[in-house]
Formats: C-alpha cells, sequence, structure tokens
C-alpha cells in the first residue's frame, strides 16, 4: 500500500505546531497502524530528521496508552484501540489524517503525545476503595448480585485512553469520571465512599477544565471498550443522591 | 449546597435538565388554550379572560397569571444563565479544532445553542407582539386576542418569524427532552426507545399544533 500520510508534528508544548505531509510505499494491509508510523519513523531516521513522536504500549488494546485521532475519529474507523486497528481498514492511495488528542485539559506535549495526568487526579480523587490490601480475598467472601457484577465489569473495561474526551465536541471526561464511578459505587466494596467518591471526582473533573455534558454521544461511539452513554446518565443518578445524602 | 450544585457542571446541567422540563410542560399547555382558536372568537377569548381570573376566589384578580408568569420567568433565565455559562466552558475546554472534521452528531444536537437564541429572541417579540401589544400590526386591541392573533398571522413576517421559530423549538424539544431524561439519572437501556419515543412526540406535536395557527389563518379556517 502506498499512503499520504498529514502528521500533526510540533515540537513542544509552547511551540505552534501544524500538520506536515509524508508519503510511504510499502505498508502492507496487515500491519498495525502503529507499525505503519513505526516504518515512517524508520525513514525518518534514516533521513536525519526527527521521528514523530507518539504514545504506545502494550499494543494489545488494554493498556490505554495508545491515542491518534485518524481521519477526525478517536482511535480511527474502527472500534478498536489505534493499536489494534490494521491498515487493511485503509484503501491503497488513501490520505490519513493523523492529530493528538484535542483538549485543554490534554495539553500537547510533543506531536502527537498529550498529557492524560488530568486523569490521574480524577482517579486520586476517589477511584479507589479503602479496603485493607494484602492476599486477594477468597472470591466468595462478599457476595455480589450478578445484576450488579456485570453493571460493574461493563464499566471496569474503561482503560482511560482520553478518546472520549477527544471525541466530545466539549471535551469532556464525563464518559471517563463516569465509568470509573458506576464500576465502584455499584459494588460493596465500594459502597462506603459511594456519596464522596461521586462528589470529589466530578469536582476534580471540573476544576480540570473538561467541559460538560450535552448528551451529544459523540463519546460513546469513540470508545474502544464499548462504554455506553448511559453511563453518564447512572453517574447523574449518583451525583443527585450525593447531593441529598451529604452535607457540604 | 446550593452552590456546590450551581458550580457544578453537573448540578448547572441539572438546573437546565429541570427548567427544560418546566417549560415542556407550559408549552403543552400553552398549546392546548391555543386550540380554541378553532372554535370560534367567542371561546377563545372567554379562555383569554379565564386566565386573568385562574384560581379564583382564591387568588385575586391576574395573580394565578402573575404567579405562572414569575416561575416561567425564573425557569427562562436559569436555563438560559447555565445554557451561556456551560457553553462558555465547553468552548474552551475544546479549544483547537481538529483539522479533519465530520459532523457525525445530529441536527438537533449540532443546533441546541443558536436554537436557544433564537428561541429566546422569539419569545421576546411574542410578549411584545401578543402580550403587551408594542410591536403588534395594525391596532392592537386588549382584550381581544383573537382579532390580535388574526391580525397578526395576516402579515407575511408575522408568519415567518413564528414559523421558523416554532421549528427551532421542535428540534430544541427533541434533543432538549431526552437529554432532561439522561441528565437527572432517568435513563437507562430498557426505557431509551420509550424516551426517545416521547421526544418525538412532543417535538411533533408541539410543533404540528403551534404552526396550526398560522397556517388557519392563512387558509381562512381562522379569520
Amino acid at each position: 500500500m502506498k499512503l499520504t500520510l498529514r502528521v500533526w508534528r510540533q515540537k513542544n508544548p509552547d511551540t505552534p505546531g501544524a500538520m506536515a505531509v509524508y508519503e510511504l510505499d510499502g505498508v502492507s494491509e496487515d500491519m498495525s497502524f502503529l507499525e505503519m508510523l513505526d516504518i515512517l519513523n524508520e525513514e525518518l531516521i534514516v533521513k536525519g530528521e526527527e521521528p514523530v513522536a507518539f504514545d504506545h504500549d502494550c499494543r494489545e488494546g488494554i493498556c490505554g496508552a495508545c491515542s491518534l485521532v485518524i481521519n477526525g475519529a478517536a482511535h480511527g474507523p474502527e472500534r478498536t484501540t489505534t493499536c489494534q486497528l490494521h491498515m487493511r481498514s485503509f484503501q491503497d492511495g488513501d490520505t490519513i489524517d493523523i492529530e493528538p488528542w484535542r483538549a485543554s485539559a490534554f495539553p500537547v506535549i510533543k506531536d502527537l503525545v498529550v498529557d492524560r495526568s488530568a486523569f490521574d487526579r480524577v482517579i486520586q480523587a476517589g477511584g479507589y476503595i479503602t479496603a485493607p490490601t494484602g492476599a486477594a480475598p477468597e472470591a466468595h467472601a462478599t457476595p455480589v448480585p450478578k445484576a450488579d457484577a456485570e453493571f460493574a465489569f461493563e464499566h471496569a473495561e474503561c482503560i482511560g485512553c482520553g478518546a472520549c474526551v477527544a471525541a466530545c465536541p466539549n471535551g469532556a471526561a464525563m464518559l471517563f469520571t463516569s465509568a470509573k464511578v458506576n464500576h465502584l459505587n455499584v459494588l460493596p466494596q465500594g459502597s462506603p465512599e459511594r456519596e464522596t467518591r461521586v462528589l470529589d471526582m466530578v469536582a476534580q473533573m471540573d476544576a480540570e477544565g473538561f467541559g460538560g455534558c450535552t448528551l451529544a454521544g459523540e463519546c460513546a461511539t469513540a470508545c474502544p471498550k464499548g462504554i455506553p452513554l448511559f453511563s453518564i446518565t447512572a453517574m447523574n443518578k449518583e451525583w443527585l443522591r450525593a447531593t441529598r445524602k451529604v452535607k457540604r | 449546597m446550593a452552590l456546590t450544585f450551581w458550580h457544578s457542571t453537573l448540578g448547572k446541567k441539572i438546573v437546565m435538565g429541570t427548567t427544560g422540563l418546566i417549560m415542556i410542560g407550559y408549552l403543552c399547555a400553552h398549546l392546548l388554550g391555543n386550540m380554541k382558536i378553532f372554535f370560534g372568537p367567542g371561546e377563545f377569548n372567554a379562555y383569554g379572560h379565564w386566565l386573568r381570573v385562574m384560581g379564583a376566589p382564591v387568588l385575586h384578580h391576574e395573580w394565578g397569571l402573575w404567579i405562572a408568569r414569575l416561575v416561567l420567568l425564573a425557569a427562562v433565565v436559569l436555563h438560559a444563565v447555565s445554557a451561556y455559562q456551560l457553553s462558555r466552558r465547553d468552548i474552551k475546554a475544546r479549544p483547537q479544532k481538529y483539522v479533519h472534521t465530520k459532523p457525525r452528531m445530529s441536527y438537533a444536537t449540532r443546533t441546541m445553542r443558536w436554537g436557544g437564541v433564537i428561541l429566546g429572541l422569539f419569545i421576546v417579540w411574542h410578549i411584545l407582539d401578543l402580550t403587551t401589544g408594542t410591536t403588534h400590526s395594525g391596532g392592537f386591541q386588549e382584550g381581544h386576542p383573537y382579532q390580535n392573533v388574526v391580525d397578526t398571522f395576516s402579515t407575511w413576517y408575522g408568519n415567518a418569524i413564528y414559523i421558523v421559530a416554532m421549528l427551532a423549538m421542535g428540534m430544541h424539544v427533541r434533543h432538549g427532552f431526552w437529554s432532561a431524561a439522561q441528565t437527572l439519572g432517568a435513563g437507562n437501556r430498557t426505557r431509551d426507545r420509550g424516551l426517545k419515543a416521547i421526544a418525538n412526540a412532543l417535538a411533533i406535536v408541539l410543533t404540528a399544533g403551534f404552526i396550526s395557527i398560522p397556517v388557519g389563518v392563512m387558509t381562512g379556517v381562522v379569520s
């Protein structure tokens, strides 16, 4: 395959960036999108140019490190992570636009790499349980109703990649925050902090400068893990409940 | 507590949802009342008079009307202020646009902000036209709402402003009702089809119902 790549290049957070055009030949349709970028970078290194910086880690679709807005869609045209997107999803001769996640809470560090530590701070605000840690407890020590377990698992699938923020027209982190809140709030292990968790995580989400929800639904469409839009509805319900229960 | 609510994006959205539902409730009542125009000037003018004695003998003359007006004014102001503040925040949260863009949201979703502005301007015109009579075309007659409505819809611009605004209202209600349900935590997978159906039904019935009035005047059914 022969491709024309238009890639966002930005030297550092303080320098304005721009789209750079690269022609890339000899791309196999069995390559992953990141392997295609590896080939591009090898060519750039041989030519003595700066390689394109992009985030990646496990390349198995489970760590949440890879990002990239490909042709205007977070993680590209397939419902998966960029590392699990393959070049067979594109045609020979295609022009592909590659941009970083865009949100004021996710500033660009270099090229396609953005700073997602705002997510870490949202987690620190309440995305944990205060149960004693140690050896894994016996699985049946705390019974969990089947429906609750399914609900928790569905939301626990969130890998914190930030595609929801990138896709949202308002740069909102509602789907990420709701996935984390719902995952823990439905379980008995998470119930002692049920109210403070949702209040604190939402307050931190606001403090990080993420936008608000307009129910556009772009986040759930982009989510590689299929976190449903109703996750946000469930968090709204938890938040309303918590404001009634907790006096602040 | 109230401040926690107002300072949170979720709280402001809940204010928007609640006030939006109040306004949808008002629109339904307003439409039902307005339908009396198809039963002649006697019935319509009597309805207009009843609005002033609504709640009697408990309420003094026009008190019921003024209570309704104050509730609606509060709803409109809270709705608009929340929308303005949230929109400012949303635009700030996404300062740089993507080079490669494709509109994927529904038309109703994309036009919520400007549609809302259009509706705000329409409400001002509508009150100046048919409540105070300030901008009314040709002799506004206090206590003769039937004739006033006919006068307004006998002008091309009266019809144009009204019909455009009602189409915008339909769009706004379509996304707004469903969104309010999500914001207030009432939505889920099993209810979603029902909620979307109610939103679409509300949008269609309200839009078609209100537009039937200028169409009635234009076709001579109401004259």
